[in-house]
C-alpha cells in the first residue's frame, strides 16, 4: 500500500510545473478582479510584467532589492519550520535588526569607513534579531509558551517600543519625528546603479545593493547547516519527530532555542539591506509586512534555500511590478495590488494541495502505467 | 444447504502499482469462527475493510447471506449485520458503558427515554450472551479486557449477526484472552458468525472451524482447522519452510552489568508508573520482562535508556566504559547512555526510533550521528551511506537504498534497519523492545536469531514484550510487572504462560487473582518453546 507513495512524480513537475499552474491561476483570478473594476487585465498584467523586469527604469534592479528583503525574511521562517516551529515573529525581528543599524551608525559614521561599519552592522542586526527571536524560543523551550502566540506578542512589542524609541531617542539626533537623520554616505554601501556609474556603466537609479550577495550567500549557509551539519541534523529531528529526538540524546530544548536565535538573526538582517543599505535612515515601520510575506516565500519555497530564491524573485516582481501598475493605471489602488498579491500567496500557500494533489496523482498514476506495461502486469 | 454468511467472489484492490487484494475468493458459513491469517502487508485487513465499507473494492461480488451488496461506507455494513471490533478500541473513555453504546443511535431529542431503551436493549443482549458488564460503569477505568467486550457489545447492540475481530488478544493477558475465547463461542453457539483476523496461529488452531491463509494479496489456502496444523499454515502463510522455534544454548552468564536498585518514577500527574524496580542484568543472558501493555515497561525502557529521569533509585553500570553510578538529579541523557554501551531498539519503532520522513541513511545515524566517523567537522554523506550499506547487508534490509524514504520501507525492515543500528556497535548492554511487533514471521525468525547471538557474544540483553510466546522462547530469566511493580522473578524454563499469567495480574503485595481455566492455557510444556507467529 506504502508503494503509492513511493512513486513520486518527477522533479520537474513537483517544483517547476505546480508552482508555474498555481501561480496562472492566481493571475486568471486576479484577472477576474481587475476586469471587475472594468480594466484590461491583459494590459495590467503586461504592465506589471515590464514594470518587473525593464532595465530601462531600473524595474529588474528593484526587483532583485525587494527580492533580498523576502531572501531574508523567507529563510527565517525556513530554519524555524525545519525545527517544527512556526516563527510568525520576523516582522518583529526585522524592526529590532533596524535598531541595531541605527546605534552603529548613529555612533560610528563619521567616524569609521564602509568597510568596517558594514560589518559591525550585519553582526549587529544578526545580534539583535536572534535576540528578539531568542526570547520567544526560550519561553516555548522552558515555559512551554506557544511559539505562534509569543512571536506575534513579540511583533507588538517591537512596534511599540521602535515607535518609543524613534520619537524619543533616534529623531532627536538630527531627523524628522519618526526618522532618524541619513547616514554618512562615506558609511553606507554604494548602490547597483552608483557602483555601474564607476565603472562606465549606466544603470537608472533603484535600491539594489550588494546586500543582495550577503542574502544568497546566507542561502547557502542555510543550505550546508540544515543539510550537512549535526546541528541541522538535530534541528531537523526535532522538528519531524520530537520523540525520536529524545531517544536519540538531543536536548530538544535546547534546539528549539538554538533555531529561533538563528532564525531571528536572519530575518533580523534584512534591516541591513532595508535600513542601512536602501533606505539609509531608520523609520517608522519600515519592515511594512516583508517579515509576514517570509511566510508566503518559504511555504512557497517548501523550506529549501534555492525554492526560496525561486520564491522570492517571484514576490520581489510581484512587489516592483505592483508599484509599476499603480503608477500606470490610476483606478487600481494600492490595495488592488494587495489583492493579486494576496490572490498568489492563497494560490501557492494557502490552497497548495487544490493543485498539486491533482497534478501529481495524475503523473502517479501515469508512472504507474508506464510501470505496469513494462513488467507487463495484466489488468 | 444454507448460504454462507460472506461470500467474496473474485474481489480486486490496489493501491497504485500494488494489489492489496487479487481475486480474493471467501465464503464464510454462518455460525461459525472463521479465521484469517497472514503476514504483515498479506491484505487482510484491506480485505477487512472492504467488507466494512472503509475502502471499496475495484471489481468483484460481495454476497452477505446470498445477496448481492456494494458497501460504500460502514453504516451500510452495519445495516447488512457486520459489526467490527477494532485493535484499537472506538470507545469515549470518560463515557459510561451505556453511553458508547449507544453512541451515535441515540435516536432524537432528549437523552433520558433513549438511554431508558438502550438500558433495555443491552440488559437483553448482555444477557442473552453472557457478556456481563455494569452499564454504568465509566469505560476508562475498565481494564481493557472489558473494554473490548464493550465493542463487542457495541457491535451487538447495532444488530450485528458477522463479527469481524481484528487482533483481538493483542492486548489482553493469557487470561482475559481466555475470557474473549469462552464469549465467543458463546456467541458461536447463538448462531453469530465471526471472522477472527489474527497472526497468532495457536488462537487459530484453539478456536476457529475454518482458516484462509493469505500471502501477498492473495488467498492460497482454505482449510478446516482440525486438518491442518501450525506448521503448514505458517509455511503457507510465508511460501517456505519455518522454523517455530528458537534454537539456543543455555546461557552462560558472566559479571553484572546493570543493576538497578529501588527505582521509582513518579509522573507529571501525580501517578507511580515505576514502584521500587530492582534486578539485575548480567553479561551473556537475556532477561525477559513480562507483562500487559501500559504496566510500567514503557518507563522503565525510558529511564534505563536515559529518555526520562527517574525520581528515586538508582543504576550502576558496570560496562567497558567504566562503572558508572546513576543517582536521580543528574541522570544521563540517551546520548550520554550509548556512551556507557548501553543500546536501544526502543518499544516504538515509528515514534522513537526513526523519523519517518528522513531518509534511511540519516535514520542509520540516529542516535550515533555526533560519531566522528561520520565525517568532521560537517556530516559526510558519503560516509554515512557506506555505513547505512553495510548494515543493510549484514542485516538484509530490504530494497538496499539508502536514500530512500523511511516510512516507504516495509515495518519488519525498517525494525531490521533500527536493530542493525543498535546492536552492530556490539553494546554491552541491550534494551530491546518489542523486536518483532509488526514484523512478519520471516523477520521473526531473523530478529530471534541475531538476539541471540549478541547473548552469545556476551551482551546483556533486557527484552521487554508483551508476547509472552517471544518472552517464553527467548529469556534466561523472566521478570513480571503489574502496575510498576516487579511481581515475580522466574527463570524460563521452569515457567510456563499460566504462572506468568497470575503474575501479570497478581499484585506486588501478593494477593492473587483466580485462575482461569480455558484449553489456550493448557499444555504449557509442550508450547513454551514456540515463537509467536
Amino acid at each position: 500500500m506504502s508503494q503509492l507513495a513511493a512513486v513520486e512524480s518527477p522533479r520537474w513537475v513537483r517544483i517547476g510545473l505546480i508552482p508555474l499552474l498555481q501561480l496562472v491561476l492566481a493571475l486568471a483570478v486576479s484577472s477576474l478582479v481587475v476586469l471587475m473594476i472594468g480594466e484590461d487585465p491583459i494590459r495590467a498584467f503586461k504592465i506589471m510584467i515590464q514594470g518587473a523586469i525593464s532595465t530601462e527604469f531600473g524595474g529588474l534592479s528593484n526587483t532583485l532589492y525587494y527580492t533580498t528583503n523576502f531572501i531574508f525574511t523567507g529563510l527565517a521562517v525556513a530554519v524555524a519550520s525545519h525545527a517544527g516551529l512556526f516563527n510568525i515573529g520576523g516582522e518583529g525581528q526585522a524592526y529590532v535588526g533596524g535598531l541595531a543599524v541605527a546605534i552603529v551608525c548613529l555612533a560610528l559614521d563619521s567616524t569609521l569607513n564602509v568597510w568596517l561599519i558594514a560589518p559591525l552592522v550585519v553582526v549587529g542586526c544578526a545580534a539583535f534579531g536572534a535576540f528578539w527571536g531568542v526570547i520567544p524560543g526560550y519561553l516555548q523551550a522552558k515555559r512551554g509558551s506557544h511559539i505562534v502566540v509569543t512571536t506575534i506578542m513579540f511583533n507588538f512589542i517591537a512596534m511599540a517600543f521602535m515607535s518609543y524609541a524613534l520619537v524619543v531617542w533616534i529623531s532627536p539626533l538630527g531627523g524628522n519625528s519618526t526618522d532618524s537623520r541619513y547616514w554618512a554616505a562615506d558609511a553606507v554601501l554604494p548602490k547597483w546603479h552608483e557602483m555601474a556609474s564607476s565603472f562606465g556603466m549606466n544603470a537608472s537609479f533603484s535600491l539594489l545593493n550588494p546586500v543582495l550577495l550577503l542574502a544568497l550567500a546566507c542561502c547557502v549557509l542555510v543550505w550546508v547547516l540544515i543539510w550537512r551539519t549535526r546541528l541541522g541534523y538535530a534541528i531537523r529531528t526535532v522538528g519531524s519527530n520530537p520523540h525520536a529526538a529524545t531517544y536519540a540524546g538531543i536536548n530538544a530544548n535546547r534546539i528549539i532555542i538554538i533555531t529561533m536565535a538563528i532564525s531571528g538573526a536572519l530575518a533580523g538582517m534584512m534591516a541591513v539591506n532595508e535600513v542601512y543599505a536602501a533606505q539609509g535612515r531608520l523609520i517608522l515601520n519600515f519592515t511594512s509586512g516583508f517579515g509576514f510575506m517570509g511566510i508566503a516565500v518559504a511555504l512557497m519555497g517548501r523550506n529549501h534555500p534555492f525554492g526560496i530564491v525561486l520564491a522570492s524573485l517571484l514576490f520581489g516582481a510581484l512587489y516592483q511590478g505592483g508599484t509599476e501598475l499603480q503608477f500606470e493605471i490610476s483606478s487600481i489602488s494600492p490595495q488592488m495590488v494587495l489583492v493579486i498579491q494576496g490572490l498568489v500567496v492563497f494560490f501557492t500557500g494557502a490552497l497548495d494541495r487544490l493543485v498539486r494533489e491533482p497534478v501529481e496523482s495524475l503523473f502517479q498514476r501515469r508512472a504507474i502505467v508506464a510501470a505496469n506495461a513494462s513488467t507487463g502486469v495484466a489488468k | 444447504m444454507t448460504a454462507p454468511a460472506i461470500e467474496l467472489k473474485t474481489i480486486n484492490k490496489r493501491f497504485g502499482p500494488v494489489w492489496a487484494n487479487r481475486d480474493i475468493n471467501l465464503r464464510v458459513m454462518p455460525g461459525t469462527v472463521h479465521g484469517i491469517v497472514g503476514e504483515n502487508g498479506a491484505g487482510k485487513s484491506t480485505l477487512m475493510s472492504i467488507l466494512y465499507g472503509f475502502y471499496i473494492a475495484d471489481d468483484g461480488q460481495t454476497l452477505v447471506n446470498g445477496q448481492e451488496l456494494t458497501i460504500q461506507n460502514s453504516q451500510q455494513a452495519i445495516t447488512a449485520g457486520i459489526g467490527m471490533v477494532h485493535q484499537h478500541f472506538m470507545l469515549v473513555e470518560p463515557f459510561t458503558v451505556l453511553e458508547n453504546v449507544m453512541l451515535g443511535m441515540e435516536g432524537q431529542g432528549l437523552l433520558s427515554r433513549a438511554r431508558g431503551k438502550a438500558r433495555k436493549a443491552l440488559n437483553d443482549i448482555a444477557s442473552r450472551y453472557g457478556l456481563n458488564i455494569d452499564p454504568d460503569a465509566i469505560v476508562g477505568d475498565l481494564p481493557v479486557g472489558l473494554q473490548q467486550r464493550v465493542e463487542i457489545l457495541k457491535a451487538l447492540y447495532r444488530g450485528a449477526k458477522i463479527l469481524i475481530l481484528d487482533e483481538p488478544t493483542s492486548v489482553l493477558t493469557p487470561q482475559e484472552a481466555g475470557q474473549l475465547f469462552e464469549i465467543l463461542e458463546s456467541l458461536r453457539s447463538q448462531g453469530v458468525t465471526i471472522l477472527l483476523i489474527t497472526h497468532k496461529l495457536r488462537e487459530i488452531m484453539a478456536i476457529t472451524n475454518h482458516v484462509s491463509v493469505m500471502r501477498a494479496g492473495q488467498m492460497v489456502a482454505h482449510r478446516d482447522t482440525v486438518k491442518t496444523n501450525p506448521e503448514e499454515l505458517a509455511e503457507l502463510m510465508v511460501g517456505r519452510k519455518v522454523l517455530l522455534t528458537v534454537d539456543k544454548e543455555p546461557a552462560r552468564p558472566g559479571e553484572n552489568r546493570m543493576t538497578v536498585d529501588k527505582i521509582g518514577y513518579v509522573d507529571s500527574r501525580g501517578v507511580k508508573c515505576l514502584k521500587d524496580i530492582s534486578f539485575s542484568l548480567r553479561a551473556g543472558e537475556i532477561l525477559g520482562v513480562a507483562g500487559v501493555t501500559g504496566n510500567g515497561q514503557t518507563e522503565l525502557m525510558k529511564v534505563l535508556s536515559g529518555a526520562l529521569s527517574p525520581t528515586s533509585g538508582s543504576v550502576k553500570l558496570e560496562t567497558r566504559s567504566g562503572v558508572q553510578v546513576l543517582k536521580v538529579g543528574e541522570w544521563p541523557d540517551a546520548g550520554q547512555m550509548r556512551d556507557y554501551s548501553i543500546g536501544h531498539v526502543p518499544e516504538d519503532r515509528l515514534q522513537q526510533g526513526v523519523v519517518k520522513s528522513f531518509d534511511a541513511s540519516e535514520n542509520a545515524i540516529l542516535g550515533y550521528h555526533n560519531k566522528p566517523e561520520y565525517g568532521q567537522p560537517l556530516l559526510n554523506p558519503e560516509k554515512v551511506v557506506k555505513a547505512t550499506r553495510e548494515m543493510m547487508d549484514a542485516y538484509d534490509v530490504r530494497p538496499q537504498l539508502p536514500s530512500m524514504k523511511t516510512a516507504n520501507f516495509s515495518g519488519g525492515n525498517q525494525q531490521k534497519l533500527v536493530l542493525a543500528r543498535e546492536m552492530m556497535k556490539e553494546p554491552d548492554i541491550l534494551l530491546i523492545g518489542q523486536p518483532t511487533r509488526g514484523v512478519d514471521i520471516g523477520a521473526i525468525e531473523f530478529i530471534h536469531r541475531n538476539m541471540i547471538e549478541a547473548r552469545d557474544k556476551g551482551a546483556a540483553v533486557l527484552l521487554v514484550s508483551v508476547e509472552l510466546d517471544e518472552i517464553l522462547s527467548l529469556s534466561d530469566r523472566i521478570i513480571v510487572m503489574n502496575d510498576g511493580a516487579i511481581t515475580g522473578e522466574v527463570v524460563a524454563s521452569e515457567t510456563n504462560e499460566t504462572e506468568l499469567g497470575v503474575l501479570m495480574t497478581s499484585s506486588a503485595d501478593g494477593d492473587e487473582p483466580k485462575l482461569q481455566k480455558h484449553g489456550l492455557q493448557k499444555e504449557p510444556e509442550k508450547e513454551k518453546e514456540e515463537v509467536v507467529v
